[in-house]
């Protein structure tokens, strides 16, 4: 069976230059694509780009988690390592369902692997915990 | 309230976000007595909402998210024992260099021997913008939603339009789709987009977010909740055409329309401000046109990235602790003022002594932004008749701050009756 061609065009963020390159992919069925044609990259870190832009593109995702007893009610996170785009739900998921205890610290591990993505989730804003009276 | 307790210090930094923390840092490096006065309980500014990563690209070569860039210079900030006052808000500024502070209704008086304005901007309100409609409640600028969402864990609707596609909003289109928001649309009344085009594809093209140019809203509806708004194509000249509205049901609107340096206390103190850029008039030393008092950082023009606002703060604090220990700033000696020219919004500075411009291999930093996106642009910059400066751009886009430098032996075939210098994009 073969799936449908989509034409697009995609401005290149590698470098200044801002290529905008023309490119036509064919979807395969169950997320996956497959490039077919481009044009209009000056050099070949754009074919590399498109090519991971359209088969498999790459994202880091921030988010907050829930923080128990801090003097802020969230912590900023974020992904140590791009994660495939297609999974940027299911981690999201993961980073929802937790919830952690003050104090946090910058760069603190909080979650490893989540929904099997190859990152970890690392605290980016501290937290300091409430002070009892 | 009795009077006010008097304080003496070298120097005051007016702000503890990006630019007030670099400012300080350096200052101190440079031997500086400094003080660093925060509104806030936290320093960080605004970065301290801005989750997202992408900070700290050229300065540490690492995608840091925004409380993390911060987080390296509260750091150094704590290393070099510089005091901050926190909670404290300054009411007065006058051009002698006396700031009238408020903690909590503690009211103190800091004579200072120089000051550095780094107190940022704000976003352009809903009010500047005359939209018609009713006044439900569900509308917001899209910092205050950031705010919300990342700061007090409050999501402020479910169905989403924001009209503007600055990068606040686009991050923002982004944020609210992960935690289960639907984001309708962006509108963007310019033909081109206000943000940054990685902004453009991971923001909205990611999450199949429509972005409609040349595309405006026309009405509000909604008495008590926001219920949907109409959108509609403008012409060139931004009017809105008649038959192509269209209404997007959605709980909640978000502005992302702009952002103005937060000027008021200079404006107070008579300091010169620049009508172009809504900041205030400074030189190469970032220092405005009283003596002593300098700016940086957003409240001298607003910058695309965080790297480029402590780059400038860091010169801002350098010159404002020569200032105090009584060193020359610039050699002195005849100056010229630096115009927009063709297709060219604004640039910083406004004024450029030559000696100074002469002085060093780096001569001193440019920074303009252009009307229009250009491809294959030629920037040059000239004196009279004369060329003093050519340089050829693959791209250039209003979004993207352009960053040049003018140095001394671009000046040295300028003639003397020259007092101006413009920016030229062709």
């Amino acid at each position: 069976m073969s799936g449908s061609t989509i034409k697009g065009e995609f401005l290149c963020v590698v470098c200044p230059n801002g290529c905008i390159l023309e490119a036509e992919y064919e979807e395969k069925g169950e997320g996956g694509r497959e490039l077919i044609f481009f044009a209009g990259n000056r050099c070949a870190r754009g074919e590399k780009w498109v090519r991971q832009e359209i088969e498999d593109p790459m994202r880091t995702i921030s988010s907050s988690i829930l923080v128990r007893g801090g003097d802020f009610p969230l912590a900023s996170v974020r992904t140590t390592a791009p994660i495939p785009l297609t999974k940027v739900r299911d981690v999201m998921d993961e980073i929802r369902k937790a919830a952690l205890d003050a104090p946090l610290y910058i760069g603190q591990v909080v979650l490893v692997n989540p929904a099997g993505a190859e990152t970890n989730i690392i605290v980016t804003r501290g937290v300091a915990a409430l002070r009892h009276r | 309230m009795g009077a006010p307790e008097v304080i003496e210090r070298g120097l005051a930094v007016i702000g503890g976000g990006p630019a007030g923390l670099a400012a300080a840092i350096a200052a101190k490096e440079a031997g500086a007595d400094v003080v660093l006065i925060e509104r806030d309980r936290i320093l960080g500014g605004i970065l301290n909402q801005c989750i997202h990563d992408g900070f700290g690209l050229h300065r540490f070569g690492e995608a840091l998210s925004g409380p993390e860039y911060a987080g390296r210079f509260i750091d150094r900030q704590r290393e070099l024992g510089i005091p901050v006052m926190r909670n404290t808000i300054v009411l007065k500024l006058s051009r002698d260099r006396r700031l009238l502070t408020s903690q909590a209704g503690r009211l103190t008086e800091i004579r200072a021997g120089a000051v550095v304005l780094a107190t940022g901007c704000r976003e352009r309100p809903r009010g500047a913008l005359s939209i018609p409609g009713h006044r439900p409640s569900g509308v917001y600028t899209a910092g205050a939603a950031q705010s919300f969402v990342n700061m007090e864990n409050i999501m402020p609707g479910k169905r989403v339009c924001i009209l503007g596609s600055g990068d606040i909003g686009l991050i923002m289109a982004r944020r609210m789709t992960l935690e289960g928001a639907k984001v309708e649309a962006v509108f963007e009344i310019m033909p081109w987009s206000g943000g940054l085009p990685r902004n453009i594809r991971q923001c909205l093209s990611d999450y199949g977010i429509p972005l409609f140019l040349s595309t405006t809203i026309v009405g509000v509806s909604g008495m008590g909740r926001l219920e949907g708004v109409t959108a509609a194509r403008v012409d060139e000249r931004g009017q809105p055409v008649k038959g192509t509205e269209r209404f997007f049901p959605c709980d909640t609107l978000l502005l992302s329309v702009g952002l103005i340096p937060e000027n008021e206390l200079a404006r107070e103190a008579g300091i010169a401000l620049d009508p172009l850029t809504g900041g205030a008039l400074a030189d190469e030393n970032c220092m405005t046109d009283a003596e002593g008092i300098f700016s940086c950082g957003n409240a001298l023009h607003v910058h695309d990235l965080a790297d480029m606002a402590s780059e400038e703060a860091e010169r801002a604090g350098r010159c404002a602790a020569a200032y105090v220990s009584g060193g020359p700033l610039s050699p002195g000696g005849p100056s010229v003022e630096i115009r927009p020219g063709l297709n060219v919004r604004y640039v910083v500075p406004g004024r450029v002594s030559l000696p100074g411009a002469s002085r060093g291999r780096d001569g001193v930093a440019l920074a303009f932004r252009v009307t229009a996106p250009r491809r294959e642009a030629v920037v040059r910059i000239t004196g009279g008749d004369v060329t003093v400066r050519e340089e050829r751009y693959p791209r250039l886009h209003p979004a993207e701050m352009v960053w040049t430098r003018l140095r001394g032996e671009d000046l040295g075939g300028l003639e003397k009756r020259v007092r101006a210098l413009e920016v030229n994009v062709l």
